[in-house]
């Protein structure tokens, strides 16, 4: 009894310290990103009080520069390569798990090599692609770079999930007269709606995040992401600390919203009543 | 409504074969049921019967027209799971009407099949309740409802009730056996239950090792077990079996003796001095005192049912037999009996396992 409660202490306080070391650098751009400058590098890990209170950073953001842009080009670039990667991951991982064709083992091997193969090593090679194609300095050209980032793992997540199906619902819906893609769709695609927000998650926060494509395929202020225009704040010489943090600031946010509204479909037990 | 025709199936998986040379021939509306250990291959059969498995050979006709490269929708049959397999996310009506859209069956249509086939299962306070709200009964009668509304030719139930409680397990039975009168439609079930094999079939396909056993009526089997597999497989608890050797033939009946058993005449048949048999009884025909057939034994363990026990009795050869004892006056664990039964109930195999065709039945 005693050690039971002496190991929930420990993993509580192990929890609790990593939650801390997770947390503390974004509570601390955060509390920094509403101070004065002086503040910042006076007292860095001080809330903002009345005194050093300063919204100078978010007018700089505001005024200086194209940030609305750079929020929608973000947006635009994870919203779609969310999307293609969810509905294209799904299909191949339900062709893989449930069709037999020939090459489809090889194929699913191929397809997980992308798993262990960092897609920047071809950084180079993808750069060179997206010229001769003529998508240099374009979002599209970010979207495709994404969706080939984010398959590999979504395809392997998705295709464990497809597995725990009951192999009964897919039997019952072809009994039924259920065609091929309206049981994928109608049937199997609402049953992995956990796995859905697992993968989104998986896939929008990398992507949200990124620099080094944005910062190698685009050059136009027209198509950068928001963490590459967060970068024209950052100089050689001078740093311009409060704007870098509210822009910080406010490129958290998304991704914290749309994790929230993910994590709410991450509820177990949806498949129950299906089968015994 | 339709018969249903399997000539030559085979099924294997690379070198291990599930089905061997499998011929059924199904009445119209007729209530077939398929029993078997598991691993007999009954499911896969009732699985390639649905098209959602692919003989390795041979053909399948439903109504008279070959369907082997037909998908399960085109075969017009319905197939209700154990496991239910309702739509997870689809309340019960829609549960039922799901598969009609795609068939073609306009929507008044979709209605009055959905309202009768709710009527019929009592299903109508719960079509708008999802599936995780209902209960082991409900969902298999939902499973039911959406393969009614099919109207289908052929209904198959692959081991239904298996996953249901031991009360439900019988009234379910009830309605399925309810349902077969009401609709006249063909049906194949399958199960590993022998008792709803023999409540619920016209006929029973016993199945063992991907090969037919026998084909029957429930109590066709009872009385006359073509072969040891099926004698054992059809009766609980099973048949007792014996060890003997043919020792002279006089005057049309053979004697028979055997290490557990006293020397026993039965009527001779194709067989001559020195043959190997193997004789079953019955538990329900084994009782105390003498007869024809007689053996002995320690009592080790009495059941107690109520309308009879089940008095388990250690033989010479350390193997245990059934006796089913009725009444209140029991044997004692522990006790020496000797059990008896009347010729007329002793079945004879030869050492292959085959019933002797000579030996007299007992229709009742």
């Amino acid at each position: 009894m005693l050690k039971q409660r002496a190991e929930t202490l420990g993993v509580h306080v192990i929890l609790i310290a990593y939650s801390l070391i997770a947390i503390g650098p974004i509570l601390l751009v955060v509390m920094n990103s509403f101070k004065a400058r002086k503040a910042i590098f006076g007292a860095p890990l001080a809330p903002p009080n009345a005194d050093t209170f300063s919204l100078v950073g978010y007018a700089k953001v505001f005024h200086a520069s194209h940030v609305v842009t750079y929020f929608g080009n973000s947006l635009i670039v994870t919203l779609a390569s969310m999307v293609l990667v969810l509905l294209l991951g799904a299909m191949a991982a339900w062709a893989l798990t449930e069709y037999r064709f020939r090459g489809s083992t090889a194929l699913a091997l191929f397809l997980s090599i992308g798993i262990m193969v960092p897609i920047r090593l071809g950084s180079v090679a993808i750069l060179k692609m997206m010229r001769a194609a003529g998508l240099n300095d374009t979002l599209t050209a970010l979207i495709l770079v994404y969706i080939a980032q984010g398959l590999p793992l979504a395809i392997f997540i998705l295709s464990e999930f497809i597995q725990q199906i009951p192999k009964d619902l897919r039997d019952a819906a072809r009994c039924d007269g259920v065609p091929e893609t309206r049981i994928f769709f109608e049937v199997i695609a609402p049953l992995l709606r956990p796995a859905i927000a697992t993968v989104a998650v998986f896939t929008i926060v990398p992507i949200w995040n990124d620099l080094w494509f944005p910062l190698i395929l685009t050059s136009s202020d027209s198509t950068h992401t928001i963490t590459l225009g967060v970068q024209q704040f950052l100089g050689q010489y001078i740093t311009d600390w409060n704007a870098v943090l509210a822009a910080l600031s406010m490129a958290i946010l998304p991704v914290v919203a749309i994790y929230v509204i993910f994590s709410r479909q991450l509820i177990s037990g949806l498949t129950a009543g299906a089968v015994k | 409504m339709a018969k249903l025709h399997i000539d030559a199936l085979n099924k294997s998986y690379g070198e291990t074969k599930v089905l061997v040379d499998v011929d059924l021939a199904i009445e119209d509306g007729e209530f077939l049921v398929l029993v078997g250990p598991s691993g007999c291959g009954k499911s896969t059969l009732l699985r390639m019967i649905a098209g959602l498995d692919a003989p390795t050979s041979g053909d399948i006709y439903i109504a008279e027209r070959k369907v082997n490269a037909l998908a399960p929708a085109e075969r017009r049959i319905a197939m209700v799971f154990q496991s239910y397999a309702l739509y997870p996310h689809m309340d019960v009506l829609k549960n039922m009407t799901f598969g009609l859209k795609f068939t073609g069956v306009p929507a008044a249509e979709r209605e009055r099949r959905v309202a009768e086939a709710a009527r019929m299962l009592r299903l109508e306070p719960l079509l708008k309740r999802y599936p995780r709200d209902l209960s082991g009964g409900q969902r298999q009668r939902v499973a039911i409802g959406r393969a009614i509304v099919r109207e289908p030719d052929v209904f198959l139930f692959d081991e239904p009730l298996s996953n249901l409680d031991a009360a439900l397990r019988v009234s379910t039975r009830v309605e399925i056996a309810r349902l077969h009168r009401l609709l006249k439609a063909t049906m194949v079930y399958v199960t590993h239950d022998q008792i709803e094999a023999m409540t619920l079939a016209d006929r029973i396909v016993v199945m063992n090792q991907g090969r037919i056993e026998q084909v029957g009526k429930p109590l066709d089997l009872y009385y006359e077990p073509a072969n040891l597999f099926v004698a054992g497989f059809i009766g609980s608890p099973a048949m007792n079996f014996f060890t003997g050797r043919v020792e002279r033939i006089e005057g049309g009946e053979a004697l028979v003796t055997g290490p557990c058993i006293g020397s026993v005449a039965v009527p001779a048949a194709t067989f001559s001095p020195g043959d190997d048999l193997t004789l079953g009884v019955r538990p329900e025909h084994l009782g105390q005192g003498a007869g024809a057939f007689s053996t002995s034994g320690m009592v080790e363990l009495v059941e107690r049912l109520g309308e009879a026990s089940f008095a388990h009795v250690r033989r010479a050869d350390d193997r245990l037999m059934v006796a089913e004892i009725r009444g209140r006056d029991t044997p004692a664990p522990g006790e020496s009996v000797t059990l008896s039964a009347p010729a007329q109930d002793i079945h004879v195999f030869d050492a292959r396992g085959r019933r002797l065709a000579a030996t007299p039945v007992n229709s009742a």
